[in-house]
């Protein structure tokens, strides 16, 4: 591989869930279409972020990416590894060495009977890195250390840990294995706003040492143009738009990036107030029975007919600029 | 305008097993009527707790307030009785919480918990009341609103049950609304819904808000007049503008400096807070945020800064003054 590909290659992915009723014979009476044909790439050393509103299938792409449900449809590719061919243990090994995860909730994610250091040290038992138990330890004090928890923490248990501390010792195991992609599944949405700067400041940090690729999941919008490179916007199971960070907040084009951008509040009263928004109306559809056409046309303000018939293309209109909608002239 | 409440100097601890915790201590403000007064704060600086003191919604024990007044008009909340105090929630002070779905009884149909607080405080009938429901879910803006009366709280969305407690919380006409962070589970798209409904009305109905938020971003485009919470204290209070436009606490500026923002380029790093809250076990003895203060001096670590006027309204808790670095 040049090291000149992207890391990590998602073509056509879905991820439908069976909804069932019946107790013992269940049968299957719909599916939840939660990813719906979804294709990117994450360019080596970028931070690529994932955007939309609950329910829109973010969490789910990243978590199916990783391998960790098992696709509809679709290929994955990571550092060159073909996720879901890899059969035997020792594939699946190591594409996980390289991929990890950090968590949203950091009191649901870290096992509460187990020590820091158990916690920490897990992946790299798994991996068979370190087999020496001293010299693992010793690599767990260094984890800590470069998350800025003291290295005397190693044999405490999660609850003596605030929600910051917890979201750092989450970043430490997710570093144990030397990592290359790390999926952030909204890592700071449970946290306070002057924490919520620390972390990202450390995951930027831990970036530019480590030369660390992220998939960065979020819903609050300001963070994610702060820490991303390019973003990527989802709606009810499909990507509706993606580009450049400064591209795409200065020059959304889909109406639905649009209306999100312009729904996030702006901390600063006399702007806030001078600001025309735009107002959806409505709720997210459920993903059980999705409108047909465009996803979004049913809250769309441009919506025309050809939209609640034709699913748009996914299309490139500038350089790295792409963008699924019908009324975005060529 | 005339003052609504008045709380002055509140105070609640919580006698739990393993201490007491100082979770407000000495908090005064004010709100007249049709005012719209944002309270701000992390997790744990005592922005609920203070509402829930002054509505006596908090079980005593573990609670106990232990000083104050909440003066609303000439009576004090806090010296009522428990039928008393039932006269005045959800009648002249009514309150909406974070979570619409644990607020609102599962077993029952929205139709049937809106109707209650009719038929309680106000004596209507059953046709009476339902008329008037269907009349206020029109108000909140639920379409369909008298074929939704009979349906469940699990049918309707985050979004559509909040406008329902919104509704629940106008059926009287109170003069105060508390909503505490109203918005927070709320996706984006639909925190903006909210917001533009609450403001609507707030001038429909000239009623007073208490909007207790920890984002600073949703604030600004809703308060008139925006209070600083930290560890329990009220370390900043001002308008709208001059808290945004001339932050003089050294929280607030921080707060401030550790928000991206959604409509600017990156320009730097963000600036992080260093270290976390205090811990509310302990009796505060200085200025709370001393620890994690880039313009602490000696004194700020043994005496609590009283909350006094820097200009016009504006008032801070603070030794320091931030526009020189130098004391006050």
């Amino acid at each position: 591989m040049k090291p000149a590909d992207p890391l990590v290659v998602v073509k056509n992915l879905k991820k439908y869930f069976p909804v069932t009723s019946g107790l013992v014979f269940q049968r299957k009476t719909g599916e939840v279409r939660a990813v719906d044909d979804i294709s990117f790439t994450v360019e080596r050393g970028e931070t690529l972020g994932l955007v939309g509103e609950s329910g829109c299938g973010k969490t789910t792409a990243g978590r199916t990416l990783l391998g960790l449900y098992p696709p509809t449809a679709g290929h994955v590719t990571i550092d060159g590894m073909d996720v879901y061919a890899a059969r035997r243990r020792r594939d699946l090994l190591a594409i996980r060495r390289k991929a990890q995860i950090i968590f949203q909730d950091p009191y649901a994610s870290l096992n509460p009977r187990w020590t820091v250091d158990a916690i920490v040290s897990e992946p790299m038992r798994v991996h068979s890195i370190l087999p020496d138990p001293k010299a693992r330890s010793e690599r767990v004090k260094e984890l800590l250390s470069l998350v800025g928890l003291s290295g005397q923490l190693v044999n405490r248990f999660p609850h003596e840990f605030s929600g910051g501390q917890r979201q750092r010792i989450g970043i430490a195991r997710a570093l144990a294995s030397d990592p290359l992609f790390i999926v952030c599944d909204e890592p700071i949405s449970a946290l306070d706003v002057s924490i919520q700067a620390q972390v990202v400041n450390l995951l930027e940090d831990l970036q530019d040492r480590f030369g660390l690729t992220y998939l960065f999941i979020a819903h609050n919008l300001s963070m994610v143009r702060h820490i991303c490179n390019r973003v990527a916007v989802m709606y009810l199971g499909v990507m509706v738009e993606l580009g450049e960070r400064d591209e795409l907040y200065d020059h959304p084009l889909h109406p639905y990036t649009q209306a999100l951008l312009s729904a996030v509040p702006i901390p600063n009263p006399k702007q806030d107030r001078a600001r025309q928004r735009m107002i959806l109306s409505g709720d997210v559809p459920s993903p059980l029975n999705p409108p047909s056409g465009c996803r979004f046309h049913p809250r769309c303000p441009l919506a025309v007919e050809r939209c609640r018939q034709e699913i748009p293309a996914w299309r490139e209109v500038a350089t790295g600029h792409w963008v699924a909608c019908h009324k975005v002239a060529e | 305008m005339t003052m609504l409440l008045q709380t002055i100097d509140l105070k609640t601890r919580f006698h739990i097993p393993e201490g007491t915790v100082y979770a407000v201590n000495g908090v005064s403000f004010h709100i007249s009527e049709g005012e719209t007064l944002a309270v701000v704060g992390e997790s744990g600086c005592g922005k609920s707790v203070t509402m829930m003191s002054i509505l006596r919604l908090l079980p005593a024990p573990p609670a106990e307030i232990v000083s104050g007044q909440a003066l609303w008009g000439n009576r004090d909340l806090l010296r009522l009785s428990e039928n008393e105090m039932e006269q005045i929630r959800g009648r002249e002070i009514a309150m909406v919480f974070q979570d619409p779905m644990t607020s609102l009884n599962p077993v029952l149909t929205i139709g049937r918990q809106l109707t209650e607080s009719l038929r309680v405080h106000l004596g209507m009938g059953p046709a009476e009341a339902a008329q008037r429901a269907v009349e206020l879910l029109e108000q909140v803006g639920i379409p369909d609103a008298a074929h939704r009366l009979g349906d469940y709280p699990h049918q309707y969305s985050g979004g559509m049950r909040q406008r329902v407690m919104i509704a629940m919380a106008l059926c009287c006409h109170p003069s105060l609304l508390i909503a505490d962070e109203p918005t927070t589970a709320l996706d984006v798209t639909i925190q903006a819904q909210i917001v533009e409904l609450i403001k609507k009305l707030r001038d429909q109905l000239h009623m007073a808000i208490i909007w207790i938020s920890h984002d600073l971003g949703v604030v600004a485009g809703l308060a008139n007049r925006v209070m600083v919470m930290y560890a329990g204290f009220v370390v900043e209070e001002a308008l709208v503008d001059d808290l945004y436009e001339d932050p003089r606490h050294p929280y607030t500026l921080a707060l401030l400096a550790a928000l991206p923002r959604v409509d600017r380029r990156r320009d730097r790093r963000l600036k992080s807070i260093p270290g976390a809250p205090p811990n509310l076990l302990v009796e505060p003895r200085g200025c709370p945020f001393a620890p994690r203060c880039e313009f602490a001096m000696e004194r700020c670590r043994f005496e609590i800064p009283p909350l006094q006027p820097v200009q016009g309204t504006h008032a801070v808790a603070c030794w320091v003054d931030v526009t020189t670095g130098g004391p006050r």
